[in-house]
């Protein structure tokens, strides 16, 4: 009796992690999650170069063109279009490979802490899209000399850092919907149009009316609203557009989970 | 007081089908503290279901599950395992290092990274990124990944494929001393050999049921069968119509035949052939006994089928 008594505190101690434990697991996650990504120039290249090359040319040189106020216009624009990338792709691309190749499975028969797995993924995501806007903000101020206030760009910096949250919410979606290497065309075939029909790269207003009215539709619109108020461009509230993108967040959110309690 | 002799990992007549194809068929295993059992079956026999179930990855249609008395899907049962998955692909541009500290940081009280490494033989991979490393050293990798949290209860699915024959041994040596230490395995393999060198316990699963279960020399006993071999000019042809043969196989001059009956099938080769040669007369290994094994579970099923 005495043995079983003794035997059983051994066991409860030996498979309870302590707090710090398992805060170190999170870390652990976090930190391999953006180690692998950061020795991947692959995938940071042109997350980082698309949204700045194309500001440069179309925000800077050719931007002063369309009007004094078009580098300000595409800072928001490409801000938005920059932190899309890391959210739909770090998420969409990594899941539907992680899924395919057996990783996700393994780290599921391990003792990992389920969260942990997001956790690592969302601070990358996040560490991704601070420094596409700090590029981009760089820019602007240095090279085009768009006169932000001290505000603006703070502001701008933390909607748009903070706008990448819905993209991840959707890349999840989309990468427990597909598997394998097809992933970066299926979730480009999503980026690049929602891009163009939010008016990320040409303003709404030159499109057809009925692809306008479409623009409400997409996240992206949403999250674009938010980054012209920031800058200083802004036309509309921000309570509606930043409501939208929360339930876009937990509708994805939760359509992902279901799908992958379902099917793994 | 009978808490050591309490299952680790238990499935109770489990059922999963995947859409009309019944995966298991009403499965029941258990392992106990310090048992290497083999899982054995041809490919979608039900193996890696099996192992699904109690690694908590799906759930089962009936029946139960249980990791140390528990539901496999609870982490603290998780918590108490180890893991080596047929095919996983970790992360390409992590070192080896990386690999093993983030996977000890999911466990409790983990072996030294040391401690790991040198037992799974990987000491000097340590600062190698993953994706340079040959099929056989990933292997060896993930084998530490699963050792490393020191579990009570070892997940190995096909652990020894792409390794050369010295890893092979080495793997071998190390799950014989994990056993020793009183660690339990549940060991998938094709290779029979390995399930001969390493196992207290053999199942059998054919079309998702458990058609044999027992000690290795139980298993083989359970068969019959001896193997003859020898230098013939009889042709094969011929010795495959004698009703004393169950199997005949050419393997370079010589031939070698599978036989329920060894004494009276030697009497008729060397009255039919006075010039044989090289006449060898065995008791079935593993592999033929699994053959055997395998195939009534099959000829049954066909032998139902028609009946049906």
């Amino acid at each position: 009796m005495n043995a079983t008594t003794q035997s059983l505190a051994v066991e409860t101690s030996s498979t309870r992690m302590s707090t710090a434990r398992l805060i170190g697991a999170y870390l652990e996650e976090i930190r391999s999650e953006c180690v692998r990504y950061l020795r991947a120039p692959s995938f940071l290249l042109p997350t980082l170069l698309f949204p700045t090359v194309f500001y440069l040319m179309f925000g800077i040189f050719l931007g002063k063109a369309n009007g004094p106020d078009a580098p300000r216009f595409f800072l928001a624009a490409y801000s938005t279009f920059g932190v899309m990338a890391p959210g739909l792709f770090g998420f969409g691309v990594s899941l539907a490979i992680e899924r395919d190749g057996g990783l996700l499975l393994l780290k599921r028969a391990l003792p990992m802490p389920p969260a942990a797995y997001l956790f690592g993924k969302m601070v990358m995501a996040l560490l991704s899209a601070s420094a596409i806007v700090a590029l981009l903000l760089g820019m602007a101020l240095v090279l085009a000399h768009v006169p932000l206030t001290f505000a603006q760009a703070t502001a701008t910096f933390f909607t748009s850092v903070l706008g990448v949250l819905p993209f991840c919410a959707m890349g999840l979606f989309v990468g427990s919907l597909i598997k394998g290497q097809g992933a970066p065309g299926v979730i480009n075939l999503i980026y690049l149009p929602m891009a163009f029909l939010s008016g990320l790269w040409f303003p709404l207003t030159i499109l057809p009316g009925f692809l306008q009215q479409l623009g409400p539709v997409w996240p992206s619109y949403h999250l674009n609203q938010l980054a012209l108020n920031a800058v200083g461009l802004g036309q509309e509230g921000t309570w509606i557009h930043v409501g939208v993108l929360a339930i876009y967040t937990a509708v994805f959110i939760a359509l992902a989970a279901r799908r992958l309690r379902r099917h793994g | 007081m009978s808490h050591s002799h309490e299952p680790v990992a238990r499935l109770i007549g489990t059922i999963k089908n995947y859409g009309a194809l019944r995966a298991l068929d009403g499965v029941d295993l258990m392992l106990h503290r310090g048992e290497l059992l083999a899982l054995l079956g041809p490919n979608g026999a039900g193996k890696s279901t099996a192992i699904g179930l109690l690694l908590g990855l799906t759930r089962a249609d009936a029946g139960k599950a249980e990791l140390f008395g528990r539901d496999p899907q609870n982490l603290e049962a998780r918590r108490r395992i180890g893991v080596m998955l047929q095919s996983a692909t970790l992360p390409a541009t992590l070192h080896v290092g990386e690999l093993l500290r983030l996977t000890a940081s999911y466990y409790p009280s983990p072996r030294s990274l040391a401690e790991s490494a040198s037992l799974a033989g990987i000491g000097d991979l340590l600062k190698r990124p993953y994706a340079k490393l040959s099929g056989g050293q990933q292997r060896r990798v993930q084998f530490a990944m699963a050792l490393c949290g020191r579990p009570e209860l070892l997940f190995l699915d096909e652990p020894t494929v792409g390794m050369d024959i010295d890893a092979r041994q080495a793997l071998w040596a190390a799950i014989r001393r994990l056993v020793g230490e009183g660690c339990s395995v549940v060991l998938t393999t094709h290779y029979l050999e390995e399930a001969e060198a390493l196992a207290d316990r053999v199942c059998v699963l054919a079309r998702g049921r458990v058609i044999s279960e027992g000690s290795v020399d139980a298993l083989r006993a359970r068969v019959a069968l001896k193997r003859v071999r020898c230098v013939t000019t009889l042709a094969p042809e011929l010795l495959a119509t004698w009703p004393e043969v169950s199997e005949v196989r050419q393997e370079g001059e010589r031939v070698w035949l599978a036989t329920a009956e060894a004494e009276s099938l030697v009497r008729r080769l060397l009255a039919g052939d006075a010039s044989l040669r090289e006449l060898e007369v065995q008791r079935a290994g593993l592999a033929e006994a699994f053959t055997e094994l395998t195939r009534d579970a099959g000829n049954e099923d066909i032998l139902q089928r028609e009946a049906a």
